[in-house]
């Protein structure tokens, strides 16, 4: 398939045109109304009652743009507005916003991902706070009849010094909220914070801790039915008939079944029954109408090859210098190419989509997302309606990693849809594991090509052509070049070296491909900081000094790196023994989603596996909001960095993934976690992404440290599938 | 057939070979049990049948008839299983919490048999798998849950 024939078919409630470069997964767009804002609107301050209730208890209520899945938004938010509010944090009760303009903070638009949501909302959600103690203060004005410049707040708490009077601000809630929003306040000063850039606990902890956090899949709504579905094997396939249409019906608690486009449904009273007589269906199988049908020979394998084979002309990316001249003018060129596999998201939660339509037409969803007006929009469709009758009620996810965006054939709730419209009941739907494997939208497969030369001081020429097809190509149809999902990783790289060149040659990727935690620098990193020990290697020079040397120039990198080697103890690369082990060292850095990272790895073997004991890492976002959370999500992001490097892989063979489940696909176990040891550098720059920028360092520090020990170069993932001495 | 949870026996009547854990979730209505795998590959539906951690999504509820079953709902009934939420809290384990359900659960079983364990004790009953990572946060707490 051409790159035009994909472009045209892009998601119909897209637009291309929002579509900016250089940054990343995060700037789509869609074509949700955003009406301009009336001037008088444009001179107001935010709309505070859209997102902010002030309760007579003294409690707060936000209504969050973006969704709770574990990166501890809700509380992050809390803890900014109540900054500025004057509020304890654990005041507030946090709710995802429903879909609407309001809540379209990314200039008209809102996803929860690219690690966007604080550093895009911090200044919002401070003028709210703002906003809203200055009504607060306004209100008590009037009560006292004194003027506000007189007032001053205590946590939760309106205080008169000059009569010694105080008001909580539940006594003030009603009166403010009902006044209007003020066009200017002030912002605190950074040196009054009491609560930004400490570690506020969590909200949720307690609540996730005891069983009483709700998710989709717990979501009960009166009168409803249980439904499972059998998908194809192979996406493409679509049943014709089933054999045992009458027994399976027959079955104890079966309600119906629905012969959907590309699977079988069946609802049941239970879900249990409704996933019995699933797994009892003999389908017949026909080839469909599928948007992107799998290939009947189609392998991971193969695609490897295609990729490798590619030779099409390249777009040009980034380049510096001359490199294709300084290549062919050097004595010594190395040369390489690096791989890294399909991998699922693996959120423990399989996903879910509870559909209830109402006597008015509308129709309520449940469901588990990160872009409540896509799937908004989507829904409407999907039922043939107008998407302002499409109720989204956003749920607590049961972790994400990119697994919830709207990317049609992976979202259960079509489904949901369709048999709660046959069934004129309310359906939940829930996909098993196994069909949450057979459709899940895996980071891509990806490849690039390295040429390099290094003289005495270092890399001298560095040539990279990354081979493949990003998600946000596929899904907003950025073309090859802005789409930095494609490439980020190998470039966007800060190391000086004179002469440089980064390319892509455009290939199609005929799986369904999605985003996955870091995106594109879950894997580019691990190719490009590889190669650079290569060219250390190759030259003579020790990868960590060769890195400072690179960095000369640049302050911030040259300290988060010196800070990630002093937080090791001291940068030395080994092999060195440790209680009866034989360990090494790697290093590599990143700079992802506006922030910049470092990590330095300590492995050993194991029985012929790699062990990972050690990671120390730095991060540097630039700016902070809570410490606690930050080293909870680099923690969290190293995990996967690991479980990606050492295990993971999914693996296609005739058009479908070979394995269905955890037993087949292995995820990161408790014993193979490493001691993590995080520091985080708040250097004044521009705030960054803390959720996945943690990740794309850990993968290539394993790496070099694997060669360190061994002398062996490891350029395709996982680790698992080479075997060591 | 007749099954005891959190104290109190129940009625239920559902095929005896259907999963605990869809007994739990969906006749008893104790959605703190989560589904995660079906197939004893990662805890997340993990529950206490006399006392031992047990992936309810492969135990069949007639298995566990005559046993006493306890879910999340009741695990701070017990002082143990209090001292384990407590240093859950302290040490801000969870992250999305999908597994964390069956993660308090296993430190439960552990510790009350085994007040002080062994890094190893602690390696071996401490197998759930959690997507997020919060693995060395599940270890400190353990920890500090065992030293209490
Ligand atoms: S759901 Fe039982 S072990 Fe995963
Ligand atoms: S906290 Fe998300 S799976 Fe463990």
């Amino acid at each position: 398939m051409t790159l035009m024939q994909r472009l045209t078919r892009m998601p119909a409630k897209v637009s291309r045109r929002g579509f900016l470069a250089g940054s990343g997964a995060l700037v789509l767009s869609t074509t949700i109304p955003v009406r301009a804002p009336k001037a008088q609107e444009a001179a107001a301050g935010p709309d505070v009652p859209a997102f902010l209730e002030l309760h007579t208890d003294g409690t707060a209520r936000l209504l969050s743009p973006f969704i709770e899945g574990g990166q501890g938004v809700f509380t992050t938010f809390a803890q900014i507005i109540g900054e500025e509010l004057d509020l304890a944090p654990e005041n507030f009760t946090v709710t995802s916003a429903p879909p609407g303009p309001p809540y379209g903070v990314m200039g008209g638009f809102r996803i929860t991902g690219g690690s966007a949501s604080t550093r895009t909302a911090y200044g919002l959600m401070r003028q709210l706070g703002a906003s809203a103690r200055a009504m607060l203060l306004q209100a008590a004005a009037a009560e006292w009849d004194v003027d506000a410049s007189e007032l001053t707040t205590e946590p939760g708490v309106v205080v008169h010094a000059a009569s010694n009077r105080r008001a909580p601000y539940g006594d003030l809630a009603d009166a403010a909220m009902a006044l209007p929003v003020p066009a200017e306040v002030a912002l605190k000063d950074e040196a009054d914070f009491r609560w930004i850039k400490t570690a506020v606990p969590r909200l949720d902890v307690y609540e996730k801790s005891t069983g009483k956090a709700q998710y989709a899949i717990d979501v009960t709504v009166e009168d409803m039915l249980l439904a499972a579905v059998l998908h194809a094997p192979r996406l493409g396939l679509t049943p014709a008939s089933v054999a045992n249409l009458a027994e399976v019906e027959g079955m104890r608690g079966v309600h119906s079944v629905h012969l959907l486009n590309g699977a079988v449904g069946v609802v049941a009273e239970k879900f249990w029954q409704a996933r019995n007589a699933v797994a009892a269906l003999q389908v017949e199988w026909t080839e469909g109408e599928a948007e992107w049908p799998m290939p009947a020979d189609f392998s991971s394998d193969s695609f490897r090859a295609t990729l490798s084979e590619a030779s099409g002309d390249a777009v040009e990316i980034e380049a510096t210098g001359d490199a294709a001249t300084a290549l062919s003018e050097a004595d010594n060129v190395i040369e390489a190419q690096y791989d890294a596999p399909f991998v699922v998201h693996g959120q423990l939660e399989p996903p879910s989509a509870t559909a209830r339509f109402n006597e008015d037409g509308t129709l309520d969803l449940w469901l588990p997302n990160q872009a409540p007006e896509q799937f908004q929009g989507a829904a409407a469709s999907a039922a043939g309606i107008e998407p302002a009758q499409v109720r989204i009620h956003s749920q607590m996810l049961g972790g994400f990693f990119g697994r919830h965006f709207l990317y049609r054939t992976a979202n259960p709730f079509p489904q949901a849809i369709a048999m709660a419209q046959a069934t004129g009941r309310p359906v939940k739907l829930i996909w098993s594991r196994e069909e949450d494997f057979l459709r899940d939208a895996p980071r891509p497969l990806g490849l690039a090509r390295f040429r390099g030369a290094v003289g005495a001081d270092g890399p001298v020429a560095l040539e990279a052509t990354v081979v493949g097809e990003g998600p946000t190509q596929r899904w907003y149809g950025a073309p090859p070049g802005p789409d930095v999902s494609a490439h980020e990783g190998i470039s966007g790289k800060s190391y000086a070296i004179a002469n440089s060149y980064v390319g892509q040659v455009p290939v199609a990727n005929p799986a369904v491909i999605g985003y996955w935690r870091s995106v594109g620098h879950s894997m580019h990193d691990f190719m490009y900081e590889c190669f650079l020990d290569e060219l250390a290697a190759a030259g003579g020079l020790d990868p960590y000094q060769m890195r400072l040397n690179l960095l000369s120039g640049n302050d911030r990198l040259h300290t988060l790196l010196t800070r990630t080697g002093e937080l090791s103890g001291g940068w030395q690369s080994g092999p060195y023994e440790v209680d009866g082990t034989t360990r090494a060292r790697g290093v590599a850095m990143a700079s992802p989603f506006g922030s910049e990272a470092a990590a330095i790895a300590e492995v050993s073997l194991d029985r012929g596996e790699v062990r990972v004991h050690n990671v120390w890492t730095v991060l540097d976002p630039g700016q902070i909001v809570n410490p606690g959370i930050i080293e909870a999500q680099v923690q969290s992001a190293v995990a996967l960095g690991v479980s990606q490097t050492l295990v993971e892989e999914l693996v296609y063979e005739n058009g479908e993934p070979t394995a269905r489940n955890f037993d087949g696909y292995p995820i990161l176990r408790p014993d193979q976690m490493p001691a993590v040891h995080v520091d985080i550098i708040e250097s004044g720059a521009e705030m960054g992404g803390v959720g996945e920028p943690g990740l794309p360092a850990v993968g290539p520090a394993i790496v070099n440290a694997v060669y360190a020990l061994t002398g062996q170069r490891i350029r395709s993932l996982p680790l698992s599938k080479h075997s060591f001495g | 057939m007749q099954l005891t949870v959190n104290g109190t026996t129940r009625e239920v009547d559902v095929d005896p070979d259907t999963p605990l854990l869809w007994v739990i979730r969906e006749e008893l209505g104790l959605t703190g049990t989560k589904y995660g795998c079906g197939i004893a590959a990662c805890g997340a539906c993990t529950v206490l049948v006399d006392g031992y951690a047990t992936r309810s999504c492969v135990t069949p509820a007639s298995s566990a008839e005559g046993t006493e079953i306890r879910t999340i709902e009741t695990v701070e009934d017990t002082d143990v299983g209090r001292r384990v939420v407590e240093a859950w809290v302290e040490n801000q384990v969870p992250q999305c919490g999908y597994c964390q359900s069956g993660q308090v659960l296993a430190a439960t079983a552990l510790l009350s048999e085994t007040p002080n364990p062994t890094d190893e004790d602690v390696e071996a009953a401490m197998s759930n798998l959690c997507r997020c990572g919060t693995y060395n946060k599940i270890r400190d707490a353990v920890r500090s849950a065992s030293e209490a």
